[in-house]
């Protein structure tokens, strides 16, 4: 790779071993992608890697956190001491609901040793958002940023309805990226790469966010990695759809980024959304195409639903509202839990509007932080899920091996209200 | 035993050799596999229950979460990694992946390694010159 003389400084460890292990790590990975060079990024979407069980199991050996940090975000098997993040940094979930973690079923040593990772974060400037959608809470790149973002939801949101760039980073390039502002200019950062390879005829309706979530699910699967154009929306999709159409093109396939003609930013018109480029293949979607996603997304067969998950992504306050509509004077199942997923900031302001009360009355809980397939935290004896998440519904069955419902909103709620799963195709 | 070399482009550097395990289906890592068995866990992955333990892991592409280096970062710490990758396309996700697992990795083959390697197979890697030998078990 070809670095800039403030990069060769940073390598020879003149600002000190941590920005060199950072450096290294960064230049390993460039030459790995093939890149040619860095490119200078002032927000960076990270954080201290998650306490998972193993990650657990490695604290209870080390000294602090700069060890975790050392070997989770910086792949350097010596610790070193991590000093004062140089670029914008805000932090990915948490293992837990700090304010629900003993509900949740995490035990103390978990709780403790995630709130010493949150005291490390504030001590080296990294801002805790804890949430998967950092878009909703503030950082919203503009078109043309140079990023460097993990969680493949808010990577593909990134690309595609902002127009800023970043490729799908892990907790290590993260980690190296926000002590020296800097990641390998490759991928999605370069014009070129943006560029549409599928398109997608649209040949149906697409009027809520199961609409989209069932049109990410099924073209994810067929285009993996590469970038759909979608062609024939009619009508103007809103951030929620769009939030969860991306987190199912990322869930089915590695999608980072799409066009939808007409509507995002680098997609005026097909000739921009390909350039000089011809599709590779034209795929279609349809009423047929639509059934089969919903198909590939219901493996559940026990109707007696234990517990209903929504806000993957995180919840904006529009869906909190959304769900308030439909529960407000009813009550949650006896045999069955309602958690509502979100950021801090959006449970403040539900608390503001009454939003959580009235949740609260019904027998749902507002949850912060974290998310259950993330964290792995699950009401106990939860055996049949219900959400309204694509995403959520597709790693469900295969980290925790629980029967998963998936369906509109209103089918998640009728569901916690009846306990039982009545959902359908309509 | 009949052997065939393929060419291609190192990504991650260093010798390995073992029997293959391929795929044809995208490798989700977090979320797609379980790091502490080094067994594949998807719902509808053709490799799903099997285990890529100390094997050559060839695979298209990742896909998914981008936990993907994370989950396997921890395979290397766990003792359950492969012991070298073979990509056809690699994107961030399997490129820090393999860099944090510190195994040969080469990608941008001559061949397409899926139509010549077989499960079974054993293949050596030479990740510094991108060289690898298949010794079919099969003819």
């Amino acid at each position: 790779m070809i670095l800039t003389s403030d990069e060769q400084t940073m390598l020879k460890g003149r600002e000190g071993v941590a920005k060199q292990k950072a450096m290294e790590l960064l230049v390993k990975y460039g030459e790995a992608l093939g890149a040619e060079r860095m490119v200078n990024t002032n927000n960076v979407f990270g954080g201290v890697v998650a306490p998972i069980p193993f990650v657990r199991k490695f604290a209870a050996k080390v000294k602090d956190i700069d060890s975790i940090f050392s070997e989770f975000n910086l792949d350097s098997g010596n610790r070193v001491t991590i000093p004062q993040v140089k670029v914008f940094t805000c932090s990915f979930l948490n293992s837990l609901d700090p304010d629900h973690w003993q509900m949740m079923g995490a035990n103390e040593s978990t709780y403790k040793l995630q709130m010493r990772m949150e005291k490390f974060c504030r001590r080296i400037g990294i801002n805790l958002t804890n949430t998967c959608a950092p878009y909703l809470v503030g950082n919203v790149p503009v078109k043309g940023e140079h990023c460097a973002w993990l969680e493949s939801s808010a990577v593909v949101y990134c690309n595609s309805v902002l127009g800023a760039r970043t490729n799908t980073e892990g907790w290590e390039s993260t980690g190296a990226a926000m002590l020296v502002g800097k990641i390998p200019y490759w991928g999605y950062h370069i014009d070129e790469n943006r560029l549409g390879t599928h398109l997608v005829n649209v040949d149906i309706n697409l009027n809520s966010v199961m609409d989209w979530n069932l049109l990410g699910y099924y073209i994810g699967e067929l285009v993996q990695e590469q970038v759909p154009v979608f062609k024939g929306v009619r009508s103007i999709p809103n951030l929620n759809e769009l939030k969860s159409f991306g987190a199912a093109l990322a869930s089915s396939g590695g999608t980072e980024m799409y066009h939808i003609v007409g509507i995002t930013p680098e997609a005026h018109n097909i000739n921009e959304a390909f350039g000089n480029k011809k599709p590779v293949t034209t795929l279609y979607f349809g009423k047929s195409e639509r059934e089969k996603a919903y198909n590939n997304l219901n493996s559940a067969k026990d109707q007696n639903v234990d517990f209903v998950t929504l806000g993957c992504p995180h919840y904006s306050i529009e869906e909190v509202w959304e769900v308030c509509k439909l529960l407000k004077g009813k009550y949650v199942s006896t045999n069955t839990n309602l958690w509502i997923f979100m950021s801090r900031p959006i449970k403040a302001l539900a608390d503001r509007n009454g939003y959580t009360e009235i949740i609260t009355n019904a027998g749902g809980y507002i949850m912060t932080d974290t998310c259950p397939v993330y964290s792995q935290l699950y009401p106990k004896g939860t055996k049949v899920v219900a959400t309204d998440s694509a995403k959520q519904a597709h790693y469900t069955p295969a980290v925790m091996g629980f029967e998963t419902w998936y369906g509109s909103l209103d089918d998640c709620i009728q569901a916690a209200i009846s306990g039982e799963w009545r959902g359908e195709l309509k | 035993m009949k052997r065939i070399i393929l060419y291609g482009r190192k990504v991650v550097g260093g010798y390995a050799e073992g029997e293959a395990i391929v795929t044809r289906d995208t490798i989700s890592g977090w979320g797609g596999m379980n790091p502490l068995e080094g067994t594949i866990i998807e719902r509808r992955h053709e490799l799903r229950g099997q285990s890529f333990k100390g094997k050559v892991l060839v695979f298209p592409a990742a896909k998914g979460s981008s936990g993907w280096s994370n989950a396997f970062h921890v395979t290397r710490l766990a003792g359950t990694a492969p012991k070298a990758l073979i990509i056809n396309h690699i994107t961030s996700k399997s490129a820090l992946g393999a860099v944090v697992m510190h195994i040969p990795t080469v990608t941008d083959l001559n061949q397409n390694p899926l139509d010549v390697i077989t499960s079974g197979d054993w293949v050596k890697i030479n990740a510094d010159n991108g060289t690898i030998e298949v010794i079919k078990q099969k003819n």
